[in-house]
């Protein structure tokens, strides 16, 4: 067994988990303190990729990214950079699909936050900086975690942009989604099935992890 | 050593207007929720900025509009308690006191300061806990002693015993007060309570929809509160508009009876504490129908209607000792409205 597909879906979607991260937090810290209306507009927007199906998201980045696009020819041009069909353009399939999770969750952080806390901190002279990191970040800590977790798992879970943007090369672009879609197709069902298992034992301990960190959220 | 608040601030539904002023004393702003007091405290921290206005505590502006000075909350050195008490709550009992430990000494100074503190507040044996882990009373003495260990220039006090159960309630108002005492400069306290803020306060400022109706010495604003919500507030119940016949007599419109009394110039209204009822004779004398008797735990509220006044006319509570009560008990009273006892208000 080529455990290769294991390996490029395991770092796809560490990466993207990785980018995600950072992207999810501040968009939801920063957003959270704009007026209604721009709250209203960016948060359909950004949520939008969670609804619609990974299919029309790969659609629309090929659009944009594809080698006769603007975009694809610039990077093509003065990167000889490809964003299209090798493993690292599926990372921005991935992580178009997971930011609305990790965006969502730390916003349901944040907004949880009890700003008092916040506000007693800078009445006993604590800087900005300080209540950011050691009041603010702690207290919201198990939501990110949470959201962290969700978005990895659902990266390793994604098949339909990733195999319009990447498409399925073995040993170069195949993950484990499509490496099972392409067993599948050609009968391979007993190899499909292992990977089949493996998917569903990381999303088995994945979840677990979620349910913990929640249960331990509820805790406090 | 004193405080001085001129500010006004628009808010949903109304402006915040107050001026005024306290030396070092307990200054308690009572008023209902949501009249924009626990807003004046915010702006006094800096926590929120008012459109306009001034505010100086001990010689230091803190903030003024006009010349554009807006000192940092870190910077103000004031002693803010919320009403929940807003401890940190990931750290220890330790790290939250230590949080406000100043930051002008060394390392080892500071945690001899928290030492001191803790051993002060009797709370060393709870310093590893978390904040959750320990009762209401200890939450707030963990928060007071975080506020004293930085030294505040003033003490201001956020509802401070509303998140409390009744018993913890009286205890944890005890130790309040020895601690304002020791503390020596000014202490804002906001309340609506007016049992609590007539046993805390040394002078009361009454606040009714962002506006200081009233503001005086304890015993100047509870003898004459001045205006009908002032008098709502420090906890009057009997309550009637009058029509003025003459400088002497007026007719109270919601009592429907008649009463003699000077009456000063701009009074509209009529109030009696329900325990300045009396029995007995002489002028503004009633035979009166008792259409309620509620029993509270120490004494009675007897519910007065005087024969002379229609039947829609509001009834007039009597709160008595309850041997006084047994002694009296029948269906029909004669009350006197002493005129002592009458508070004559505004609006």
């Amino acid at each position: 067994m080529d455990l290769f597909p294991l390996w490029n879906s395991l770092r796809i979607a560490g990466i993207s988990t990785v980018i995600i991260f950072f992207l999810g937090i501040v968009s939801a810290y920063y957003i959270a303190r704009l007026p209604r209306i721009c709250k209203g507009v960016l948060d359909v927007v950004l949520t939008l990729p969670l609804v619609l199906p990974p299919t029309v998201v790969g659609f629309l980045l090929l659009r944009l990214l594809g080698p006769r696009r603007p975009l694809g020819i610039f990077f093509l041009e003065h990167f000889s950079l490809r964003l299209t069909m090798t493993w690292t353009s599926a990372i921005s399939a991935t992580s178009v699909v997971i930011f609305p999770l990790m965006y969502r969750t730390c916003r349901g952080a944040f907004e949880s936050f009890d700003e008092s806390l916040a506000d007693a901190g800078r009445t006993l002279g604590l800087s900005n900086t300080y209540i950011f990191w050691h009041i603010r970040m702690p207290y919201c800590r198990s939501g990110i975690l949470a959201g962290t977790v969700l978005s990895f798992a659902r990266a390793l879970g994604e098949y339909g942009a990733t195999s319009m943007i990447a498409g399925y090369t073995p040993g170069r672009t195949a993950t484990i989604s499509t490496t099972v879609y392409q067993l599948w197709r050609t009968n391979d069902d007993a190899l499909a099935f292992r990977w089949v298992m493996v998917n569903m034992g990381i999303s088995f301990v994945v979840l677990l992890a979620v349910n913990m960190l929640e249960k331990r959220e509820r805790r406090r | 050593m004193s405080l001085t608040v001129d500010i006004e601030k628009r808010l949903n539904g109304f402006t915040l207007q107050v001026a005024f002023s306290a030396e070092d004393e307990t200054l308690a702003l009572l008023g209902a929720s949501g009249c924009g007091k626990s807003m004046t405290l915010r702006c006094i921290a800096g926590i929120e900025n008012p459109d306009r206005g001034r505010i100086v505590l001990n010689d230091q502006t803190l903030f003024d509009s006009e010349k554009r000075i807006r000192v940092l909350p870190q910077k103000r050195q004031v002693g803010f308690m919320f009403q929940n008490y807003a401890l940190f709550p990931q750290m220890t009992v330790r790290q939250n006191i230590a949080c406000g430990a100043r930051r002008n000494r060394t390392k080892a100074q500071r945690e001899s300061d928290v030492d001191a503190i803790l051993a002060r507040f009797e709370l060393e044996m709870f310093q590893h806990r978390l904040p959750h882990e320990l009762s209401g009373g200890q939450q707030q003495r963990v928060a007071l002693a975080r506020i004293l260990i930085s030294q505040p220039q003033i003490l201001m006090l956020d509802e401070p015993f509303s998140a409390l159960d009744s018993h913890l309630r009286f205890r944890m108002e005890q130790e309040t007060r020895q601690i304002i005492r020791a503390f020596g400069k000014t202490v804002l306290l906001v309340s609506h309570d007016r049992d609590e803020v007539y046993r805390m306060a040394d002078q009361v400022g009454i606040m009714v929809d962002g506006q200081m109706q009233r503001i005086g010495s304890r015993d100047q604003v509870f003898g004459n509160p001045g205006t009908r919500q002032a008098c709502i507030l420090t906890g009057c119940k009997n309550l009637s508009s009058i029509r003025k016949l003459d400088d002497f007599h007026a007719r109270a419109l919601d009592w429907d009876i008649p009463l003699t009394l000077p009456l000063q110039k701009e009074t509209t209204a009529l109030g009696i504490r329900m325990h300045a009822v009396q029995p007995g004779e002489g002028e503004n004398t009633f035979l009166c129908r008792v259409t309620d008797v509620v029993e509270n735990p120490f004494s009675y509220t007897v519910m007065l209607h005087p024969i002379v006044a229609q039947e829609h006319a509001t009834p007039i509570g009597w709160e008595m000792e309850k041997d006084l009560w047994r002694a009296l008990a029948s269906d029909m009273l004669t009350v006197h409205l002493p005129v002592s006892g009458i508070l004559q208000l505004k609006g």
